[in-house]
């Protein structure tokens, strides 16, 4: 159990970096560092689907972030009142964390869920639906709506970043806009 | 920026992915299939196979890419994918109710058991894939105005 | 218990970095770094001692599994994240291609 200790507090190492550090490209790596020690501590806490998905779908997250921040515009800290608000926003966190101590001793002990849904799965779900890995079956089968919900975000969000790019319907600007064929 | 989107990247690249394009795919294809039985499913399955299009896409530039795969067929088989998901869903209506598992359900740990559920990894993956690579295209081919000025 | 305030702190880094960046891109990294928290929240409950993947086997007989629910859950919750982010990015994309910079400080103009 000393590992997942050890990697949570790397992976909020990584986090500071990524949100002190001035340069946007080294920020972004740093972020893909946090994606892989969070795919690995999936891994310890015995969730194989998880990390898988949490893998590829960080990388594509990156290349496409990386995609956006290659262009050289970086302002300078603020001025004027930075430390007052620095303070408002840290004695903020400290009142969460406060807050955070006495609900967390509602929450059952970490290591012993109650399963009282997930027990009756684990039991039916070989006989009921047929499939040996009970996480497809519980996301393909008891609850296959959460399914379509999330193909339909998928499909909006495609169909607004189209529309937020496209070029056609827009005012041209004189000569400089490539012809580029409209999806 | 926007020339070494023309043109790609250096030889050892273009070699490297000559190789390994088609076994990403096939890696994809067989989390999709097996997601059943092992780890995986249509989500992780679709997000690769995704990925061996962008890699193709990084390395020869977006010409040879969207040769390979044009834009037309993205949108073809994203809704697709929503057809068949919803299709299989509404059949579930002749055995009872909403996304019934009406298919027989073989013998466990085989290719062909669990009823609807490969069916349904197969949808889900079409979907995924195409709705993130045409995502990706949208992105990278954004022409600036200010970058056409330089 | 001392691991879920670590969970929380780095959703608190996160929250930190939303409030506090003027540059867009850091606030979407930070955006990115709440959304590993919460997913990271859910797995941390569904964890139970010495309990196995929940992957039957053909040749053992399993007894012990750990929570299979929340793990469905995540696998929705970070596509999601992912469709949410490329949506963001395209945003940020615009934005700099009308107004020249990345600073919020300097996008300040509202045209009745």
């Amino acid at each position: 159990m000393i590992e997942l200790y050890i990697l949570l507090t790397i992976m909020i190492i990584g986090a500071i970096i990524a949100i002190e550090v001035k340069d946007l490209l080294s920020s972004v790596v740093a972020v893909g560092a946090v994606g892989l020690v969070l795919s690995i501590v999936f891994l310890i806490l015995k969730a194989p689907d998880v990390a898988i998905t949490q893998l590829v779908v960080e990388i594509l997250c990156l290349i496409i972030l990386i995609q956006a921040t290659l262009k050289k515009d970086l302002p300078f800290s603020t001025s004027g009142r930075w430390f007052f608000n620095t303070v408002i926003t840290v004695s903020f966190m400290a009142l969460l964390l406060i807050v955070a101590v006495k609900c967390f001793n509602d929450l059952p002990a970490f290591g012993y869920p109650i399963m009282r849904v997930a027990g009756e799965y684990l039991k039916e779900g070989l006989t009921a639906t047929g499939a040996t890995n009970i996480v497809s079956a519980v996301i393909l089968d008891y609850r296959a709506y959460d399914t379509l919900g999330e193909a339909t975000i998928l499909f909006t969000a495609v169909i607004g970043v189209l529309a937020i790019v496209r070029r056609v319907g827009r005012k041209p600007k004189g000569k400089n806009i490539k012809d580029e064929d409209s999806f | 920026m926007s020339k070494e989107h023309d043109k790609g990247m250096s030889v050892i690249v273009k070699t490297i992915t000559r190789l390994t394009v088609g076994l990403i795919m096939l890696y994809g294809i067989y989390i999709l299939s097996h997601g059943h039985v092992s780890p995986g499913g249509g989500f992780a399955g679709g997000v690769i196979i995704a990925l061996s299009f962008v890699h193709l896409m990084l390395a020869y530039g977006k010409e040879a890419a969207l040769k390979k795969f044009p834009k037309s067929a993205t949108s073809f088989f994203e809704s697709t994918g929503a057809i068949m998901f919803l299709s299989i869903a509404l059949l579930g209506f002749t055995g009872g109710y909403f996304f019934l598992n009406f298919i027989s359900k073989g013998e466990p740990f085989k290719l062909f058991s669990a009823g609807i559920i490969p069916l349904c990894n197969i949808a889900i993956s079409l979907k995924v894939g195409a709705g993130l690579f045409a995502i990706f295209i949208a992105l990278v081919l954004l022409r600036f105005e200010s970058e056409n000025k330089e | 218990m001392i691991i879920y305030l670590l969970c929380l702190v780095l959703f608190c880094e996160g929250i930190y970095c939303i409030l506090r960046k003027r540059n867009i891109i850091k606030i979407i990294i930070g955006i990115i770094i709440a959304e590993y928290a919460v997913n990271l929240f859910f797995i941390l409950v569904a964890y139970r001692k010495g309990g196995r993947a929940p992957i039957f086997s053909p040749d053992a007989q399993i007894t012990n599994m750990v929570d299979a629910l929340p793990q469905a859950l995540v696998l929705t919750s970070i596509v999601i994240g992912l469709a949410t982010t490329a949506l963001l990015i395209a945003i940020a994309m615009r934005i700099y291609e009308k107004y020249g910079t990345f600073d919020i400080t300097k996008i300040k103009e509202l045209k009745g």
